[in-house]
């Protein structure tokens, strides 16, 4: 169950490999969380993880193997999880790829990939996570974003206009969610030091993956409905997104 | 039979955590309307309890606790108010037998006319009598009558085997283990209480303020056997050389020579009404450390350094905070959450070391109350144990609340105390049956009454309460079978691949849907195989 705090003891990360999400489940076990599933793509890839988060006082950890591609499976694989683990207290929506804009520009392959991955996979796995959260009466969901999608610019919108639509479904679906017991918090970090943003030049105000875990946290506590990391980022935002396009575009970065 | 029933969004006083599930009110019906022994028309849960949501079910009464008691995410919330009836009321002899869903306050107006009180009223009137044996509540009284279980003479219990009659010498385990059992031993229907004697609805007040915590406890610890009511209201926010300043109020009932000639006029007068309402929307935050701080200056500065005698209506000194209408709105809709421990007598220390951690942390903590336990009742699961026990509403939101909170709970643990299960929302489930070292005999004694572990609750799934959730956070539904919400008596879909669904034991008594009416030994044995099987998976 989640407490009064919003911590959970039960966790399901949708999308395993991903650094951040690695990092707020790591925050979730110092808390309550003592049942964590990693479900991804390359479950044998986690053992590392799994055997970490053992030591730090999860009693239970394991890494199974799903594709936020492969829509149709959505609901047997998930459906499975949730009757075979009994109830998750929080799904953590983590899956995603940030893609080569360069690149993707002019491969739509590579860029439906990453609109796929990013969106498409993900807002589809919520649709069931939904149901089988509001079957439970309680439960919570926490979606990466970015603040890349909150407006999008030139010089990333394959990746950008992904996270775009995923953030504006979450908006909807939290909405649908209202009453239900259950309740959905987007995540928007700016630019965060990971594997994933290794080599690229950092933007103003990055951060780490261990203070976007922190940020979640306080935010599960006080039922945000939205966390910005580092929280800055709402006013700079609210102003960017004022910003006359010929402007906007000028921007550089 | 129709059942009304909806799918509601449920919380304690506190606000959080929140969850969903059916509610159905359960009304008195008409005696033996469904010609089952014992269950006079309780038609709403009785069909309840034989088709059980897998997910559980719990009653719920006017939902005072604090935190995740009574509600079950998923399942069914059985809404005990509507059992309302007062049956008897003996003023001679002094009792009273009521059904399970009749608050204190509706107790109160009926028995203050003839002379009556409540055994234990804890700081709200707003509970039911359901409720307060759940929880084994305690008053300013604990120290010299106990908890309420103590004043319960029998009770009805609608266990999901069978419906029993319970009492101190009758079934005493199962008794007791409904006592302080947090609702999972079955839905309480009836109660009789036994109603001490008062010749007026005034009290008798002294009130003195103590410079600091040893103070207040020094002052406790040798007066208190002089007084039957006894509380301290402690402002956990004072620093330095104040920290523990308290205001000590203790009384007794009035006597008749104490009122004045007006109150004369009406000695058992007794007027409930709420005189102020809280506000329906106020922002979370509104109450921080800095108002919280000046109210509770105000507070322990208005108070009279030393007051003797002062003749007030009883309200005023057993339910302050029933004059505010909602109150627990004024936190917000993050909410806030009550933390109430007891520390055995002689290991003030970790009582003292408690206050200052929690001075020295800052957090926004209103007037919390001290008080001195007296002798325990025979319950497993009971809070009250002879010692201090120290009760604070916070805020939520406050970083640092968690690990401050968390290291209290290992500092109560270690010295031999406990945690207010009614009251708690946050902790760690691995300290409860360290806490609670008669947990295990009371699973026991539990497994009895609901073998088939239909009563359930969040803080039942949260802090794995019943051991039937396959230890901390596993949160199995403890059910042996997958009932949908229907009410025909049609079997229930049972979906393949579960080996408990294909047992045709199951099918045997009744012959149709499995009857949790059912009270045969077969039945029993048959459930027992099913849950090692679920449990082996």
């Amino acid at each position: 169950m989640n407490d009064a705090l919003g911590s959970p003891q039960s966790v399901l990360v949708l999308g395993g490999t991903s650094e951040i999400g690695r990092a707020i489940v790591r925050a979730l076990v110092g808390e309550r969380a003592r049942l964590v599933v990693f479900a991804g793509r390359h479950p044998e890839s986690m053992d590392g993880v799994v055997a970490e988060l053992r030591r730090e006082g999860a009693s239970d950890v394991e890494a199974v193997r799903w594709d936020a591609n492969a829509v149709g499976t959505h609901r047997e694989v998930l459906g499975g999880l949730f009757s075979e683990h009994g109830r998750f207290d929080m799904v953590l929506v983590a899956a995603g790829l940030l893609g080569d804009q360069k690149v993707d520009e002019h491969d739509p392959e590579s860029a439906a990939g990453v609109m796929s991955t990013n969106y498409v996979g993900p807002a589809a796995a919520m649709l069931v996570v939904a149901d089988l959260l509001r079957a439970q009466g309680q439960g919570s969901m926490v979606v990466l974003s970015s603040v890349a999608g909150v407006r999008v610019r030139r010089s990333n919108f394959v990746y950008g206009s992904s996270k775009a639509g995923l953030d504006g479904f979450c908006q909807g679906l939290a909405d649908s969610l209202v009453g239900s017991g259950v309740r959905l918090m987007i995540v928007r970090p700016g630019f965060v030091h990971t594997k994933m943003t290794a080599g690229m030049k950092a933007a103003p105000l990055s951060v780490g993956a261990d203070e976007v875990a922190k940020a979640v946290l306080a935010g599960l506590r006080k039922s945000s409905p939205v966390v910005w990391v580092p929280a800055a980022m709402r006013p700079i935002f609210a102003v960017l997104s004022l910003l006359p396009r010929g402007l906007f575009r000028r921007i550089p970065g | 039979m129709e059942v009304d029933r909806r799918r509601k969004l449920l919380s304690g006083w506190g606000g959080a955590p929140v969850s969903s599930s059916d509610v159905v009110t359960v009304t008195p019906g008409r005696p033996g309307s469904d010609g089952r022994p014992g269950s006079d028309g309780w038609q709403g849960w009785s069909q309840q309890l034989r088709r059980p949501p897998e997910e559980g079910v719990i009653a719920r009464g006017l939902g005072r606790s604090y935190g995740d008691a009574a509600q079950v995410a998923g399942g069914t919330t059985l809404d005990a108010t509507g059992l309302h009836r007062i049956l008897e009321m003996d003023a001679v002899n002094g009792f009273a037998r009521v059904e399970a869903g009749v608050s204190l306050e509706q107790l109160m107006a009926a028995s203050l006319p003839l002379g009556r009180f409540v055994p234990v009223t804890p700081g709200t009137r707003h509970v039911t009598v359901g409720g307060a044996i759940a929880a084994d509540i305690h008053g300013k009284n604990h120290h010299v009558d106990g908890s309420f279980g103590t004043h319960v003479l029998a009770l009805k219990l609608g266990a999901p085997g069978a419906t029993l009659e319970l009492g101190p010498d009758r079934d005493p385990e199962k008794f007791w283990a409904t006592v302080g059992g947090m609702g999972l031993t079955g839905v309480v229907l009836e109660a009789t209480l036994d109603l001490p004697a008062v010749e007026t609805s005034y009290m008798e007040v002294d009130t003195e303020r103590a410079a600091d915590l040893d103070d207040v406890m020094a002052r406790m610890e040798a007066s208190d056997h002089e007084y039957r009511y006894s509380v301290a209201w402690i402002d956990c926010l004072a620093k330095g050389a104040s920290m523990g300043r308290s205001v000590l109020t203790r009384g007794d009932h009035a006597r008749l020579g104490q009122l004045s000639a007006k109150q004369l006029r009406s000695p058992l007068r007794f007027d409930p009404r709420v005189k102020l309402q809280a506000p329906g929307y106020v922002p979370s935050g509104l109450l921080n450390r800095f108002t919280v701080a000046a109210f509770n200056e105000a507070w322990f500065r208005k108070a009279p350094r030393h007051e003797t005698g002062r003749v007030m209506p009883l309200g005023s000194f057993f339910h302050p905070l029933d004059g505010v209408g909602g109150w627990n709105r004024l936190y917000g809709s993050r909410g806030f959450l009550q933390y109430q421990f007891v520390v055995p007598f002689g290991r003030e220390e970790a009582l003292r070391e408690a206050i200052g951690r929690l001075s020295s942390s800052g957090q926004a903590s209103f007037l919390a109350v001290l008080k001195r336990f007296g002798a325990p009742s025979s319950a497993p699961l009971s809070f009250p144990s002879p010692g201090w026990t120290l009760a604070l509403d916070l805020p939520i939101g406050d970083a640092g609340m968690t690990r401050l909170l968390d290291g209290l709970d290992e500092l109560v643990t270690e010295a031999g105390g406990r945690i207010y299960l009614a009251k708690d929302s946050r902790m760690r489930p691995e300290l409860l049956e360290a806490q609670y070292p008669g947990i295990h005999a009371w699973r026991r004694t539990r497994d009895a009454l609901d073998p088939d572990g239909v009563m359930c609750s969040d803080l039942c799934r949260r802090l794995d309460v019943s051991g039937r959730h396959g230890g901390v956070s596993r949160c199995r539904s403890a059910l042996s079978g997958d009932y949908r919400h229907d009410t025909t008596d049609t079997p229930p879909d049972r979906p393949t691949g579960m080996t408990s669904m294909a047992d045709p034991a199951a099918e045997r008594d009744g012959g149709g849907a499995p009857s949790y009416g059912g009270t045969g030994e077969g039945h029993a044995q048959t459930r027992e195989g099913d849950r090692l099987e679920r449990r082996s998976r």
